[in-house]
């Protein structure tokens, strides 16, 4: 779960990382009356959960109101990959003289946290790591003591942080790794860090993720969740607890195991479709859930035809083939064709009861995937 | 022969008093597993699915003499079960539970390190040796006995590839899940080396998704340390970066890490063919049988 800039700020500001004073605001007037109490120049930023904001249109720095204004009615509204604008965070802007970055994560190959400091901070890390690893100072941590003061110390001053700001620097990492541990963060990085000509350290921005697995024992940020999910359809995949991602085509996909889903996916891409999402039922989903996964998928209006793969385990085909009729039974008119394949317990149950006139049944789970693609180019023609 | 688990296993199931530890437990018994306890602390005295329940894994190791537990523990206290099962010092402990917090599994691990029990999973399917043993929720009827050995991270995956394999008449000496997270007790190469050195193991199928460098890994000791002959799949081909495909440790990362084109790569350069469909994966083990 990714929390949104102006929440990571706010979390970092309440553990005392000096962050540069900032309100949100959603029409252009919050805007101005906001950057008048700061004060220019200000930072207009779009609060999307997209990369590369900056260079996409989606951060404004303005010298006065009327500048302001201009950014907040380019930005609020805007389409940034994909996603509507419909926040921004209006921030004072810092006068920097030099850019560091600062991160908490886990590394899985050890299986364990890792923390890391660079001077080179302000451009994408991850390409600096890439191109340069040895510019990254890296110290493993052991979860079970947690961040030594003394690998803090040695972390900054490998990354070769000048001396003047190495304290506040290092007392920064500090307080990240005890947020990253506290608050169950999968990553926690702050780069741009910025130093002042005054030698002052400020998180100019803030990404904080969080292990969607520790939410049950993270209630204040499983609110925040509530208020980052920016799509539709991922707020209602939230609130009926699917696993789900939305993707650009046409083929709907509903089943049941993270792998299995994925398969799915590949053999609509393998026999020439495009796939629509990623929804995982779960094990031993029952009548009510098939039900909801239908509405999530029909409500994707790109969504031409979908193809049901349950491979029964724990999951049973009489229970899904019960849920799959009783969705169905609610329309006048099927939205769109639904292919639907059973393997497994009970499958050879589940496909006698299975109402032929709602579904096309398909015993294999490549010959489903064919028809649902055949069905979604035909929809996709008319 | 089989690798870890076989009938003379001794399981303790954690959790049996829950909803899915008493029907897996139940489902466990009715395959043939020699399922001798369980364990649920303050539940211990009770009867379950016909095995004794004791407060502690370590009372039902003292009393009904369990080698193996699987843990059907939920995600709150499961990262304190399993160190419970290691610090009992059993052979295997399996850990069915999905959605463990990362950070508790990063403490798992240091302390997988100082034991000499062997952890499975968590958020795996478990393990069977067809017509001996099964721990965990795999249905056993889609499996026979045969040669094939069988590695995972995805459950429902594994049913799909050992589905297409038993209707061709091809058996499976063992199938393990390796579980679907970020950090995990055995991984494929553990799994792979004791395929290895199964004699009765004549080939194996590994199922591998995105995310992470473990099927790299995996093919550099395939390369440099088997002879038995290996097959692939790689689930997430379409996936995009950024985004968790279900399973915690199925995601892309933005440095492009992790991608399935990397682990198709690494796997065709050690010698696996790489099935582009599950059924695929079924030809290219006839063939290499």
């Amino acid at each position: 779960m990714k929390l949104h800039e102006y929440q990571a700020k706010q979390v970092f500001a309440d553990a005392g990382i000096p962050t540069p004073g900032s309100a949100l605001a959603t029409t252009a007037d919050e805007v101005v009356e906001v950057a008048e109490d700061l004060g220019y120049p200000v930072a207009v930023k779009a609060q999307v959960h997209v990369g590369g904001r900056g260079k996409a249109g989606g951060i404004k720095l303005v010298e006065d109101a009327d500048e302001a204004r201009e950014a907040a009615e380019s930005i609020l509204g805007m389409d940034l990959k994909g996603y509507t604008v419909n926040k921004v965070l209006v921030e004072e802007a810092v006068d920097f003289t030099n850019e560091l970055y600062v991160g908490v994560t886990m590394d899985r190959g050890e299986g364990q946290p890792v923390v890391m400091v660079s001077e080179r901070g302000g451009v994408n890390i991850e390409e600096v790591a890439e191109e340069d690893p040895d510019a990254i100072a890296r110290e493993h941590v052991d979860p079970a003591f947690g961040l030594h003061p003394y690998q803090a110390r040695k972390a900054v001053y490998d990354a070769g942080i000048p001396r003047e700001v190495a304290g506040d620097v290092a007392s920064i990492l500090t307080t990240l790794y005890d947020l990253y541990e506290d608050r169950d963060g999968s990553d926690v990085e702050v780069n741009p860090l910025m130093v002042t000509a005054d030698n002052d350290v400020i998180a100019a921005d803030a990404v904080m993720n969080i292990d969607e697995d520790a939410l049950f024992r993270q209630p204040e940020l499983a609110e925040m969740e509530e208020e980052a999910a920016e799509d539709d359809l991922e707020a209602k995949a939230n609130e009926y607890g699917f696993d789900y991602v939305r993707l650009d085509g046409n083929v709907g996909i509903i089943g049941n195991g993270a792998g299995l889903v994925m398969t799915t996916l590949d053999l609509v891409d393998y026999y020439g479709g495009q796939p629509a999402n990623f929804l995982d039922i779960g094990g031993g989903a029952k009548a009510e859930r098939v039900t909801n996964a239908l509405d999530m998928v029909f409500s994707d209006e790109n969504v031409d035809s979908v193809v049901f793969n349950i491979f029964g385990g724990i999951t049973r085909g009489d229970e899904v083939a019960k849920g799959i009729n009783a969705a169905l039974e609610q329309f006048d008119e099927i939205p769109k064709p639904v292919v639907v394949r059973l393997a497994g317990t009970n499958a050879a149950e589940g496909r006698e009861i299975l109402n032929d006139e709602l579904v096309t049944v398909e015993e294999t789970l490549e010959g489903a995937v064919q028809r649902a693609v055949d069905f979604a180019d035909e929809e996709g023609d008319q | 022969m089989s690798i870890l688990v076989d009938d003379d296993t001794r399981v303790v199931v954690q959790g049996i008093t829950g909803g899915e530890g008493k029907f897996h437990a139940e489902q466990m018994i009715d395959y043939g597993t020699n399922v001798v306890a369980g364990a649920v602390p303050g539940k211990g005295g009770q009867e379950v699915a016909g095995v004794p329940v004791y407060d502690t894994v370590d009372q039902a190791v003292e009393a009904e003499d369990a080698d193996a537990s699987v843990i059907f523990v939920p995600p709150a206290f499961a990262a304190d079960a399993i160190f419970e099962a290691l610090d009992t010092d059993l052979d295997l402990a399996v850990a069915i539970t999905e959605g463990i917090p990362t950070q508790d599994m990063a403490k798992v691990n240091k302390r997988l390190k100082e034991t000499d029990t062997r952890l499975q999973g968590p958020n795996c399917p478990g393990i069977i040796t067809p017509g001996e043993a099964k721990l965990g929720i795999l249905p056993g009827n889609i499996f026979s006995e045969g040669n094939v050995g069988l590695v995972s991270r995805s459950g429902t995956l594994t049913y799909q590839v050992v589905d297409s394999l038993t209707q061709r008449g091809i058996g499976q000496t063992t199938a393990i899940g390796i579980g679907g997270d970020p950090i995990i007790g055995t991984d494929f190469i553990d799994a792979l080396e004791l395929f290895e050195q199964d004699e009765d193991t004549h080939a194996v199928v590994m199922c591998g998704e995105i995310g992470g460098e473990d099927e790299e890994e995996a093919a550099d000791y395939i390369a440099q340390n088997m002879d038995t002959p290996v097959a692939g799949f790689i689930a997430g081909r379409t996936a995009p970066p950024g985004k968790r495909m279900g399973h915690a440790g199925a995601i892309v990362s933005g440095s492009g890490t992790g991608t399935a084109e990397s682990k198709i790569n690494a796997l065709n350069d050690a010698g696996v063919p790489v099935g582009d469909t599950p059924e695929e994966v079924a030809d290219n083990i006839e063939d290499l049988l």
